[in-house]
């Protein structure tokens, strides 16, 4: 590999750079509790909370960082965050 | 100077200065004015304000730290840009000159040397520059404004230089160069642009084609980054003399490239100086030839790449060498040019002794008498084998 000078490289992109990879726990859900409110979705920092087809909220894992805010505010225990294993 | 083919007009270095920039067309400009630069500032301003600057961008700012930093960004997109400061001013851009250096982006800049506080002095002396002598910039030192401002086109030659990309500061003594009047033949604005191309690096900031300047280097390859700034001063440093060449061949002017040397070639005891006392020990050197004294002068045009081999072999046949240094290293006892050539000597079968000397600071007038007395004393040791450890030629002890 050659370096350019002054540091200059391609501008660094997430569409490359996958951050869900920095995560040690993950948000699961158990959709028997859900109620569909949707706190997640709002609260998610990352905005990696999507409402799927048939209403209850999905994960994008490429992105999720772990940060647990969606399991700590869930109303009703739905999110839990478990030990990511790899 | 030889041959001079323009006309001598009566003006200010620092309106020399700021003409020779105007001749370069630069793109944008940042200067916050300090004194002893600030003629130059207002010079610039001038000329943008009359319309002679062409499409310049001249962008007032709220202090030098937003000077450079404005430079930077204006140079990443390609931008042949300036700026000028002193003292103070200098200290604060001392974080941008280091990304400037490190992005590699060809700024040229004018330093008008002045002192440092505290305690507060406007005069000069070149502590400013010397201060940031590790920053990675190419530092030149011109004796009078016509040099100063011949440096300017070929500042930014050697800066713009694909194999060099390297920001220069132009150092010329506040005050005793910025604000003399003397005969100056202005550039031509056709004889700069014969000189000097223009700008066109291989990379700039471009938003249809993105890129990131100075990125973050993780261990594994910041090294190689600023080993990689080393080359390219040494680039610059096979540059400078076929620059100045160059130049004489288009303007008939001539300072020198990476050094000068004057009645050197049977000197014994030869001074190694650089900056306005240049004019001053020349003269001296004269005097003290007619009594027989053979002394000679190198000048150090460029500090930073520092020609250690030019230097080398001025200074091989010397008997005794004496560096004169408007700057000290507090704690050193020693100006930056006498560390410079002791540490050019040592790894040399050379044994010459080497006596430093500091004068000049804060704007303390440097006669002829004190040369005089400098070449004197170098003399003696020279005849009674005595060492004769740096100190300040001009101290008034009476005072401390």
């Amino acid at each position: 590999m050659r370096l350019c000078i002054g540091g200059i490289v391609e501008p660094g992109t997430t569409l490359a750079n996958k951050t869900g990879g920095w995560r040690s726990f993950k948000p699961e859900y158990h959709y028997e509790r859900c109620t569909k409110c949707g706190l997640c979705e709002l609260l998610c920092p990352e905005s990696c909370v999507a409402r799927g087809d048939e209403g209850y909220y999905e994960i994008d894992y490429d992105y999720c960082k772990g940060c647990g805010i969606c399991a700590h505010e869930c109303p009703t225990g739905t999110i839990e965050m478990v030990l990511e294993v790899k | 100077m030889s041959e001079l083919k323009a006309e001598l007009k009566v003006v200010e270095g620092s309106y020399a200065v700021a003409h020779a920039v105007k001749t370069c067309h630069p793109d944008v400009i940042a200067a916050y004015p300090i004194t002893p630069q600030t003629h130059i500032a207002e010079n610039l301003s001038q000329f943008n304000a009359d319309g002679e600057l062409g499409n310049c961008e001249y962008i007032t700012v709220e202090s030098e730290f937003s000077a450079l930093s404005t430079l930077i960004g204006a140079s990443a997109t390609g931008a042949r840009t300036y700026a000028s400061t002193a003292s103070q001013g200098l200290a604060l851009m001392h974080e941008a000159l280091f990304n400037a250096a490190g992005m590699r982006l060809p700024i040229v800049m004018t330093v008008a040397n002045r002192a440092l506080s505290a305690p507060l002095s406007i005069w000069n002396d070149q502590q400013d520059s010397i201060a940031q002598r590790d920053v990675g910039w190419i530092q030149l030192y011109a004796e009078d404004p016509q040099e100063a401002a011949d440096m300017t086109p070929q500042a930014y030659k050697i800066s713009e230089d694909r194999d060099v990309m390297t920001p220069a500061m132009i150092c010329f003594d506040g005050f005793i160069l910025t604000h003399v009047y003397e005969p100056v033949a202005l550039l031509e604005e056709e004889l700069t642009d014969e000189f000097l191309p223009p700008f066109n690096p291989e990379h700039i900031l471009d938003p249809k084609n993105p890129e990131t300047f100075g990125a973050f280097a993780d261990p594994s390859i910041y090294t190689e980054f600023r080993y990689m700034q080393e080359l390219g001063m040494r680039e610059a440093l096979k540059k400078i003399d076929p620059v100045a060449e160059e130049f004489r061949e288009i303007y008939g002017r001539y300072y020198g490239g990476l050094l000068d040397e004057y009645r050197l070639d049977d000197a014994e005891i030869v001074l190694v100086a650089m900056g306005s006392i240049i004019g001053t020990i020349k003269d001296v050197i004269d005097e003290v030839r007619r009594d027989g004294i053979k002394a000679g002068l190198l000048k150090i045009r460029s500090f930073r790449p520092f020609p250690l081999d030019a230097v080398r072999k001025a200074l091989k046949n010397a008997g005794i060498i004496v560096t004169l240094d408007k700057n000290i290293s507090i704690g050193k006892c020693e100006g930056a040019l006498c560390t410079e050539i002791k540490a050019a000597l040592y790894n040399t079968r050379l044994d010459t002794p080497v006596v430093g000397y500091m004068l000049g600071h804060g704007g303390r007038d440097v006669p002829p008498e004190i040369i005089k007395k400098i070449i004197n004393k170098a003399t003696r040791s020279m005849k009674d084998g005595l060492t004769i450890e740096s100190s300040y030629a001009d101290l008034k002890e009476e005072f401390v």
